[in-house]
């Protein structure tokens, strides 16, 4: 099969709109008569449940979770951008569409990100309409603040809770659906495989995850929005249950997957304090605007900080590695995420690492603190405040601004930020990757599509911050609701999808046969002993840094663990009732199938990219190299067999708009 | 540090449920109260047992999922913090911990420490929303917002629908939950035109679905985890009394 993208013709800046001219339309009447199959209700999920059920059809939502409100959409902090140049600072779509390619190191496609930019000023006009508190200024307009590496202001926020609050808008829009009954709402359902009738999507297999049911569930059309797969890491900022199974089932049905290899790091999350570690907890991006990044310059302090003998506050300015403004002088600390994971490796590999893993940087506000101790002073006219005054004013502007990072800080390391410097480490945060999709963000599977930060398309090898949530209600507010009246036109006569075919039945005994496998394996040892195991390999080998002996290495090793984990691993309880972990068994099986698929990527891009570092292409500064000669593609994977190698497809990525440079920050 | 957890368990929703005891033992006082249970669930299981079933998700306080009576209080002893982003360091060698789901009518078991709480989302669905389809709204910066009006409505609208409102009230009411859903409309432009047939219909759901009343005794509120006021249960009854006189 060849891939097609099916990019509309025409210039950039229209053709998304000559495509909404001539997309075909399926009729009020008609659409009741259509049922739509969406699984995960977060950002992507909910407001394309609530949209699609506005415009008639009958939509069946799923989710793992207790409340569709819980989705992990929920814990973006940061932002929404937008291009509405509220802030007269010179913002446009095209802008917007220039900083997302480029901030994707030009491995997104041109037309879906211009798409994205365009659609960008309505979702914060719905939000806003739906009671979306944003944050506001004091004549009653919305603020604006800037992020990451941009030079304008077009980040929409509320407070450090913008994906809360946006996420509850469209949990809101999604239960005025569900009241209308437009919307049947699936709780604590998980989806167990796509079913395929014809060679179309037609349906799931859900499991009730109370009862453990095994519910057949059709539809004319089935969209995944089950978000990303950075638990593949076992450690990431992810919440618990988020999996790439909904995903992965696809993918092993037909669905070809996009670049999995592009993996975010996010510099700024709390270090691993140990073995017992089940999560990571990310500290805004924000904080990198005042403090400012140090190791020890001096090996034997490093040493001494790590035995406990010294602590961050005892090592004289002198002796101080402020390492990003050394290597990066005009961005300094705020270099975008990548760059910024990547130096804090480099100096704690090299042995200058802090905390007793040797895997953590200083963030110290300290300097911060007295700067604005200084401008308080000086607004005050104190002109003869003594130092320890100068640090308590400093300290109470620092506290408004950070105050509830500061807390988060203290409740889990119980050390006091405002007195020592903070720890810090980068993070399994975010992936780029996720199933191939063309412009209709359909999968290679007919009538399965692939939205939010499921699919692979609109940022490239390196998202930049406050742009998930913009893509994922693009895709369920406005860009799902038009496309998928291309496919749907020519369904309006097919009547209800019966569950009684022989498709279904196959895809259910496959489900069943699986379960009753890990109920009745007499295994040794426990899901996560094996999900740990995976994530180190991961880490280690498929990280911030990757080479071809590493993943070479690697990609043996998960084959061997994915036969140990066959063989030996042990799932308590019964089917039929509440499982967690028969959920978790489930979910690390599929992890360990694309952790493999995940190095096989990264071997076979013989170049540096975004968040795709590999040590062999790097400049003599040690700056990520890209090979836009050979690497300019998207990279498509074709599911081949359990035990067989998966084949490769490329999209060759045509840019016409925008000039590909090096990215630099120095 | 070695504590001793008396833990309830409970089949399902139909079977009665017991304390039985476990030992956790090698805790750090880094790890989380659920990565303390995570330990204690590998050791059982490796003994061949069921594990401790409770609600998680996200681990790091906003997506309300989690949930636990510690020691007889909602989201253990700290104020202002939720089960998953508690420490051990909170608690001292030796301790004896008891662990319970939250209990409430409204709330029926699950299993051990989870529960039902699609209570709140049935309440959501009865007005929870401003009725608006996508598209049809307006210039954002059309509509203004005081700041002050912007900043409440926001501070009510970071309720995580965790239920320990519910769960530390001696009537099991819901009134903080509802009042802060009301209040972040009530306050704000968007949510004028549905006002008052909001405000009755979620007070008509949460009586159906079996909440008890409030006897201002302000338990919900120095529970809550995300610190929503009392003033929003003071809004809520301003709202609703003054649809009933509308006629609303
Ligand atoms: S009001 Fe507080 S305690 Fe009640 S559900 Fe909301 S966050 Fe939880
Ligand atoms: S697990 Fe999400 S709030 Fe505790």
């Amino acid at each position: 099969m060849t891939l097609n993208s099916k990019i509309p013709a025409g210039p950039l800046a229209t053709k998304w709109t000559d495509y909404k001219d001539h997309v075909r339309l399926v009729n009020p009447a008609n659409k009741r008569n259509i049922d739509v199959i969406i699984v995960g209700t977060g950002l992507a999920g909910a407001s394309a449940a609530a949209t699609l059920a506005e415009l008639g059809y009958n939509v069946k939502a799923f989710c793992f979770q207790d409340s569709p409100r819980r989705a992990h959409s929920i814990a973006a902090q940061g932002g929404i951008n937008a291009a509405k140049n509220y802030k007269n600072d010179g913002d446009s779509v095209f802008r917007l569409f220039y900083d997302t390619i480029k901030g994707g190191d030009y491995r997104a496609r041109e037309a879906n990100v211009h798409r994205l930019a365009e659609v960008s000023a309505s979702i914060i006009d719905q939000c806003v309409a739906q009671g979306v508190p944003f944050a506001r200024e004091y004549g009653g307009l919305l603020d604006n603040r800037s992020f990451g590496g941009v030079q304008v202001q077009r980040t929409f926020y509320a407070a450090g809770q913008t994906g809360q609050q946006l996420l509850l808008g469209a949990y809101s829009a999604l239960n005025r659906q569900i009241s209308l009954g437009k919307v049947k709402m699936y709780n604590r359902h998980e989806m167990m495989d796509v079913v395929q009738v014809n060679g179309k999507a037609r349906g799931i297999i859900a499991r009730n995850l109370i009862t453990g049911e095994i519910e057949r569930h059709s539809g004319h059309a089935v969209l995944l929005a089950s978000g990303g797969y950075g638990n593949v890491f076992f450690l990431s900022t992810n919440a618990m249950g988020s999996n790439v199974t909904a995903a992965w089932k696809a993918h092993k049905k037909g669905a070809y997957f996009g670049n999995p290899c592009f993996t975010q790091i996010h510099p700024t999350c709390i270090p691993v304090s140990g073995d017992h570690q089940s999560k990571l907890t990310l500290m805004s991006e924000s904080l990198r605007n005042d403090g400012r990044i140090w190791v020890p310059a001096k090996m034997e302090d490093a040493e001494a900080i790590r035995q406990g003998q010294k602590r961050g506050n005892d090592i004289p300015e002198a002796d101080r590695d402020y390492y990003l403004e050394r290597r990066y002088p005009s961005f300094g600390n705020l270099v975008p995420r990548d760059v910024a994971s990547r130096a804090a490796k480099e100096r704690c590999d090299a042995g200058f690492g802090v905390n007793n893993t040797g895997q953590a940087v200083f963030l110290d506000y300290a300097s911060a603190i007295m700067r604005y101790g200084k401008i308080e002073a000086n607004r005050l006219n104190m002109s003869d405040a003594t130092d320890a005054k100068i640090r308590e004013m400093g300290k109470a502007v620092v506290k408004e601004k950070y105050g509830n990072l500061f807390d988060m800080y203290m409740q889990i390391t119980g050390d006091n930020p405002y007195e020592t410097p903070m720890k810090i480490y980068p993070a399994v945060h975010y992936t780029m990757g996720g199933l191939w999709v063309d412009y209709n963000l359909m999968t290679t599977i007919e009538g399965c599509y692939a939205l939010g930060e499921a699919n692979f398309s609109d940022h490239g090898a390196n998202r930049l911050g406050a742009s998930a949530l913009m893509q994922g209600l693009a895709d369920g507010y406005f860009v799902i609701p038009y496309t998928i009246g291309e496919y749907l036109a020519d369904d309006i006569r097919t009547g209800a999808i019966s569950t009684d075919s022989a498709e279904f039945a196959e895809a259910e005994n496959a489900v069943r046969e699986r379960l009753n496998f890990f109920i009745s394996n007499n295994g040794s040892k426990s899901v996560d002993h094996f999900h740990r195991r995976l994530g180190k390999i991961m880490w280690d080998k498929c990280g911030m840094a990757r080479n071809a002996e590493g993943l070479a290495q690697a990609i043996t090793e998960i084959q061997a663990l994915r036969k140990e984990f066959w063989k030996d691993v042990k799932v308590p309880g019964d089917q039929n009732e509440f499982n967690p972990e028969l959920e978790k068994a489930g979910r690390v099986a599929d992890f360990l199938e694309l952790g493999e698929l995940m190095c096989r990527d990264a071997l076979n891009r013989n170049e540096s990219c975004g968040g795709h570092f590999r040590e062999e292409y790097q400049t003599e500064e040690g700056e990520a190299l890209r090979d836009d000669a050979n690497f300019a593609y998207v990279a498509a994977w074709e599911f081949k067999g359990e035990d067989a190698e998966p084949t490769l497809h490329k999209e060759e990525l045509v840019f016409e708009n925008v000039k590909l440079t090096q990215r630099s920050y120095k | 540090m070695n504590l001793t957890l008396k833990v309830w368990r409970q089949k399902n929703s139909k079977e009665k449920g017991q304390f039985e005891s476990y030992p956790a033992k090698d805790i750090s006082p880094d790890m989380s109260f659920l990565e303390m249970l995570d330990v204690v669930n590998e050791q059982i299981i490796e003994n061949g047992k069921e594990p401790i079933a409770f609600d998680h998700d996200c681990r790091e306080g906003i997506c309300g999922m989690c949930s636990l009576h510690i020691n007889g209080r909602a989201h253990g002893p700290l104020h202002g913090v939720t089960t998953c982003q508690l420490h051990m360091r909170s608690f001292s060698d030796g301790e004896e911990v008891t662990i319970e789901p939250w209990r409430a009518n409204a709330f029926p078991v699950v299993k051990d420490l989870a529960v039902d709480r699609s209570a709140f989302d049935r309440i959501q669905h009865a007005g929870g929303y401003v009725s608006v389809n996508t598209g049809a709204a307006r210039d954002a910066n059309e509509i203004l917002v005081p700041k002050q009006d912007a900043d409440e409505a926001f501070s009510a609208a970071t309720c995580i629908g965790c239920g320990a409102c519910v769960a530390a009230c001696k009537n099991s009411s819901a009134m903080l939950f509802v009042g802060a859903k009301v209040s972040q409309y009530a306050l704000l432009p968007q949510g004028q035109p549905e006002r008052e047939r909001r405000v009755v219909a979620m007070v008509n759901q949460m009586d159906a679905e079996g909440f008890g009343a409030c006897t201002n005794t302000g338990a919900c509120a120095a529970e809550c985890p995300k610190e929503i006021p009392l003033s929003v249960i003071a809004r809520l009854n301003r709202e609703f009394l003054r649809a009933s006189l509308i006629g609303k």
